[in-house]
C-alpha cells in the first residue's frame, strides 16, 4: 500500500492532480491511498514551494504543474 | 523513457521540421491579416469609414493578430522555462543578501512559472528557506508584473522600445520597492506561523529533459496559457475596438494626454480593483495610446491593473499581515506612479 499526498490549497489542478494519481494507481493495480493536503502550512513544511505537489511515501517527487502520465506511473512503481 | 533513446532522437528531428513549418505558416498567415480584414469588412453591411466599420475592422483585425502572437510567444517562453523552476530559483536566491538579491529576485521572476494560486506557497518556501523578505518581495512583484505574455505581446503590439522600457521600468520598481520592504524591517509583520516554520529542504531528483521534453513544455504552456486566457484577450481586443471606433481622440487626450497630470494617479487607483492580466490589457493599451494617451499614464495603468490585484491580495493575507500588504500596496503604487510621471515627462 503506498502513502501518496498531494498537496495543494485546492485550486483546479490539485484536484486533477490527485484523480490522475487514482486512476494511474488503478490502471498498474497498485494498491494506494491518496491524501489530500489543503494547509498552507502543511503543504510549506514539505519544502515545496510550487503546487500541486506530489508526495509518495514521504518522498516529495512532484512540484508545481499537472504531472505527466509516464513520470506519474514511474514514481508509483518505484 | 530510457528506453527509447533511438526513436526519441529520429523525433527530435521531427520536431524542429514541424516546428520550423509552423512558424513558416504563421509568417505566412500573419501577413494576409491586414488585408483579410479590410476585405472583411468591406463585405458587411457597414459604411465604410464609419465608427462601426473602424471597430469591427480593429477587432477583425486584432483578435487573430494578438492570439497568434501570444501562441508564438508562449510557446518560445515555455521552452525558455523548462530551464527554471520556483524550488531552483529559491535555491540560488537563499544565499543572496539584499541588495544583488533584489536584482536576481526581480530578475528570475521574469523566467520563472509563477501563478498567484501558488503565491501563498511560494511565498512562504522562499521566506522558510532563508530567502530575505525584501529579496521575496522583488519576486513575487516582478513575477506577474514582467511575464513573457506583458513582453511579448508590447513587443509585438507596440514596438521594442515600449517593450525594454517596460522591462527597465518593471524591474525597477520590483528591485526598489522590495529593497525599500527589507529596509522596514518588517518581519515581525508575517503571519505567526510563517515565521515560525523552518521548511524541510526538497530533493527533487533533476528531470533529466530532453528538448523533446521542452518543445512539449513549449506546447503543453500554450494549450494551458492561450486556453486560459483567450476569453480575456477577445474582452480586451473588445474594449479596444470600442475605444477605437468610437471614443474621441481629443477626449481621450485630454484626460489621459501628457498635460493632465492627475490621470497618473487615478490610472493607478482605477486599476487596483481592476483585474486582468497582461493578455487581455494589452490591446486596451494599443486603442488608448493610438487615440492619443499618454504613454506613462497608459503604462501606469497596465501595471497597477496586473501588479496590484485585489484577488492577489487576498491570498496573501494569509500569509501576512493587513499592515504588510498596506506597505506592499504602498511601495508599488509609488513605483508606478514615479514610473508613470517620469515616462510621460521623458516621452512628451
Amino acid at each position: 500500500m503506498k502513502e501518496v499526498k498531494v498537496l495543494g490549497p485546492g485550486c483546479a489542478r490539485c484536484k486533477t492532480t490527485e484523480e490522475m494519481v487514482k486512476m494511474e494507481a488503478a490502471k498498474l493495480g497498485i494498491d494506494v491511498s491518496v491524501e489530500k493536503i489543503t494547509d498552507y502550512e502543511a503543504i510549506a513544511k514539505f519544502g515545496i514551494v510550487s503546487t500541486p505537489g506530489i508526495v509518495i511515501d514521504g518522498k516529495v517527487v512532484h512540484a508545481g504543474g499537472l504531472p505527466k502520465t509516464n513520470d506519474l506511473q514511474r514514481w508509483l512503481q518505484a | 523513457m530510457t528506453t527509447q533513446a533511438l526513436p526519441l532522437k529520429r523525433s527530435t528531428g521531427a520536431w524542429i521540421g514541424g516546428i520550423a513549418l509552423a512558424v513558416a505558416i504563421w509568417f505566412a498567415l500573419y501577413r494576409q491579416l491586414q488585408p483579410f480584414s479590410r476585405w472583411a469588412v468591406a463585405q458587411l453591411p457597414i459604411p465604410q469609414g464609419s465608427a462601426l466599420a473602424s471597430s469591427v475592422e480593429f477587432f477583425i483585425y486584432d483578435t487573430p493578430k494578438v492570439l497568434m502572437l501570444l501562441t508564438l510567444v508562449v510557446f518560445a517562453m515555455g521552452v525558455v522555462r523548462s530551464f527554471f523552476s520556483p524550488e531552483r530559483t529559491r535555491a540560488i536566491l537563499a544565499g543572496k543578501r539584499e541588495g544583488l538579491g533584489n536584482v536576481a529576485a526581480a530578475g528570475l521572476g521574469i523566467f520563472t512559472p509563477f501563478c498567484s494560486c501558488s503565491a501563498v506557497p511560494l511565498f512562504v518556501g522562499f521566506v522558510s528557506a532563508g530567502v530575505p523578505l525584501g529579496v521575496t518581495f522583488s519576486f513575487l512583484i516582478a513575477a506577474p508584473m514582467i511575464n513573457e505574455v506583458a513582453l511579448g505581446l508590447l513587443f509585438a503590439l507596440l514596438g521594442w522600445k515600449v517593450a525594454l522600457t517596460y522591462l527597465a521600468f518593471g524591474l525597477t520598481i520590483a528591485i526598489v520597492s522590495g529593497w525599500v520592504i527589507g529596509r522596514l524591517h518588517l518581519e515581525g509583520w508575517l503571519e505567526e506561523w510563517v515565521r515560525n516554520i523552518r521548511a524541510g529542504d526538497v530533493d527533487l531528483q533533476p528531470d533529466e529533459l530532453t528538448w523533446i521534453d521542452r518543445f512539449k513544455a513549449g506546447w503543453d504552456a500554450v494549450k494551458e496559457i492561450v486556453g486560459k486566457v483567450w476569453y480575456w484577450i477577445i474582452a480586451g481586443i473588445a474594449v479596444g475596438a470600442f475605444i477605437h471606433g468610437y471614443v474621441p481622440a481629443e477626449l481621450l487626450s485630454r484626460i489621459m494626454g501628457a498635460d493632465a497630470w492627475w490621470s497618473v494617479p487615478a490610472a493607478v487607483l482605477l486599476g487596483v480593483p481592476m483585474y486582468s492580466n497582461a493578455a487581455g490589457i494589452i490591446p486596451v493599451v494599443e486603442a488608448l495610446l493610438g487615440k492619443g494617451a499618454a504613454l506613462g499614464t497608459v503604462l501606469a495603468f497596465m501595471m497597477s491593473v496586473i501588479a496590484l490585484s485585489l484577488p492577489e491580495m487576498i491570498i496573501l493575507r494569509k500569509v501576512l499581515s493587513v499592515k504588510l500588504i498596506a506597505v506592499f500596496v504602498a511601495v508599488v503604487a509609488s513605483g508606478i506612479l514615479a514610473v508613470g510621471f517620469l515616462f510621460n515627462f521623458l516621452f512628451s
